[in-house]
């Protein structure tokens, strides 16, 4: 899958999706090469997180396929595609409400070394996994409460969780669908620098609606509208686009 | 920051209180020896109701028919000291083995759906087994059951004695190993990863856990522990009727385990001791209506609380 000098980890072809009559993805193309900062954005119900989810396998498509590192990945089943280095976020958090971070961390590096299945030795009886769990923690500011209950904890330390999480599985490709939304702007510098620090060998795919953000860290953009790709280019061009600041701006009919 | 591991296995660290408890429990047979019955009935109850509460507490599957497997390892324990050979312990293997099994095959169906096609289903497959164990009367003695199994000695050295110690200390003892099993299992990274699919489904896949296979083999397992309560039925009463398959005996374990409690080892057994209790005082003072009572009870436990009914210190506990 070498096509240019660059290697591409993850593909998407032709994909289409539909909902009965309605289609929610349009024969959508997309490629990102190792180590990119990809954003992907879009008005809202262009159909950023219906792509997200068929790329992870929440959703099938209707038509095309997925490769991830050359493989052909569109039948797999979500856990299998994680386990490939595929991993997410959520837009709405989704955690587990009656652990503690703690607990969620330990439990979600457990399966990410394979330790799943092992019924016979506690959580927390593996040191490897509990000096990365304190890493994580201490990572995210979340070492203070890691041993709450997550559903008590304030709407910031769910969403760095909610990025703690995804890290924890150590992915190659993260997809991360707004990373930022409903954060209070005193906890968004901390989740901003987290995001900006990952490392460099993992290909991010950012879906976003603050610009701000988009424009200092992608280095490569897709505007999606009506569940079409309308153009891809690098920030710059982007920014100039007609297109994209009609459809931003409104001044055409296009709105999804 | 206090430091990862001990917050994380302090959950599974032994309490005094549950030392205390389980030697309580283990003497019982000989501090009450004239209660071993009931005691022998509680203890197949508790862990009857603990094999449910690893699927419905631990893993969020919802059951109205966990009783197929409870019956199913009753009559195989039975049938197996008829035709195989007497003695308990490898009766008990068996039941629970074929229970697993049976298990295995029913998980199947309560993977996909939501929690009402599984509360169908899983009655269903109890009803099925129940018509079964009626109908192939020259396996199951039809109706009237399959009456006076012969037990070998346990370990080949204690003889069943008719007042039931030998009975309540055997069902005690396999009881407590199994609890000690399922601890461990509880507590350990694949007992998070239970909690995990429970919590939020979704996310448990987004993590990469293996969310069906997860579910089928602890399906399996809680069938199989179901399946051993049962065999020690069997065993300790020598009996085996189309009843172990009663709808009752499936509702009545989510009754426990609404009482004791979910997603907690001593919700089912505290629940156990409560409800059997219960039945057997009300009914020996009112023995058509004991089921009037019980309802009053449930009532009266949903609109105070479990936390101040069962704890009645926590009434003056600030709150």
């Amino acid at each position: 899958m070498n096509t240019t000098d660059q290697e591409i980890v993850l593909s998407a072809q032709g994909l289409v999706k539909r909902f009965g009559g309605i289609t929610a993805t349009g024969n959508v193309s997309l490629s990102l090469c190792k180590g990119a900062r990809h954003a992907l954005i879009g008005p809202n119900g262009a159909g950023k997180t219906t792509l997200i989810n068929l790329l992870t396998g929440v959703l099938q498509p209707t038509e095309g396929s997925i490769f991830l590192n050359g493989q052909d990945i569109t039948r797999l089943p979500p856990h299998q595609r994680v386990h490939r280095g595929m991993v997410r976020t959520f837009q709405i958090n989704q955690l587990f409400d009656t652990l503690t971070p703690l607990q969620t961390l330990a439990l979600t590096l457990s399966q990410h070394y394979r330790h799943g299945m092992r019924w016979w030795k506690a959580l927390g009886n593996n040191h490897r996994i509990n000096e990365r769990c304190e890493e994580l923690l201490e990572q995210f500011h979340l070492a203070e409460v890691m041993n709450q209950q997550t559903r008590h904890l304030a709407y910031g330390k769910r969403r760095l969780l909610e990025i703690a999480i995804a890290l924890a599985c150590e992915p190659r490709v993260l997809l991360l669908d707004e990373p930022v939304a409903g954060v209070p702007a005193g906890e968004r510098e901390e989740l901003l620098a987290t995001v900006t620090a990952l490392p460099e060998e993992v290909s991010v795919l950012l879906i976003e609606h603050d610009m701000d953000l988009v424009f200092n860290f992608a280095k490569c953009m897709t505007v999606l509208v009506n569940g079409t790709v309308l153009t891809e280019g690098d920030p710059d061009a982007i920014a100039k686009n007609e297109q994209v600041k009609a459809v931003y701006l409104g001044t055409e009919a296009a709105h999804g | 920051m206090e430091s990862a591991s001990l917050s994380l296995q302090a959950h599974s660290r032994w309490k005094h209180l549950e030392t205390v408890f389980w030697l309580f429990a283990l003497l019982s047979p000989w501090l009450l020896a004239k209660h071993a019955l009931i005691i022998n009935e509680i203890v197949i109850v508790a862990l009857f109701a603990l094999s449910l509460d690893l699927i419905l507490g631990y893993t969020g599957i919802v059951s109205l028919g966990h009783a197929a497997f409870f019956g199913f390892g009753a009559y195989s324990a039975a049938l197996f000291a008829i035709h195989v050979m007497p003695d308990p312990l490898l009766g008990l293997l068996f039941g629970a083995g074929i229970s697993l099994l049976l298990g295995a095959l029913c998980s199947v169906l309560i993977l996909r759906g939501s929690d009402l096609t599984r509360l169908m289903v899983t009655l269903a497959v109890a009803l099925i087994l129940k018509e079964l164990s009626n109908k192939l009367s020259w396996l199951t003695g039809g109706t009237d059951g399959l009456q006076g199994v012969m037990m070998g000695p346990v370990l080949g050295k204690f003889d069943f004695d008719i007042r039931g110690i030998t009975a309540a200390w055997y069902s005690l003892a396999v009881t407590f190993l199994l609890f000690l099993l399922i601890r461990r299992l509880v507590h350990s990274p694949f007992g998070a990863t239970l909690t995990a699919i429970r919590d939020n489904r979704l996310r448990a896949m987004a993590i990469g856990i293996p969310v069906s296979t997860r579910i089928a083999v602890i399906y399996s397992i809680s069938a199989a522990i179901a399946g051993a309560a049962g065999a020690l039925l069997a065993q300790t009463s020598s009996f085996a009727s189309p009843d172990v398959f009663a709808f009752d005996r499936s509702a009545d374990i989510l009754l426990i385990l609404v009482i004791g409690g979910t997603g907690w080892l001593y919700g089912g057994i505290i629940g156990a001791i409560v409800f059997k209790l219960l039945q057997d005082v009300i009914s020996s003072i009112t023995p058509e209506y004991w089921t009037f009572w019980i309802g009053a009870f449930l009532i009266a436990l949903v609109i105070v609380g479990r936390e101040r009914f069962l704890y009645p210190w926590k009434w003056f506990a600030k709150r």
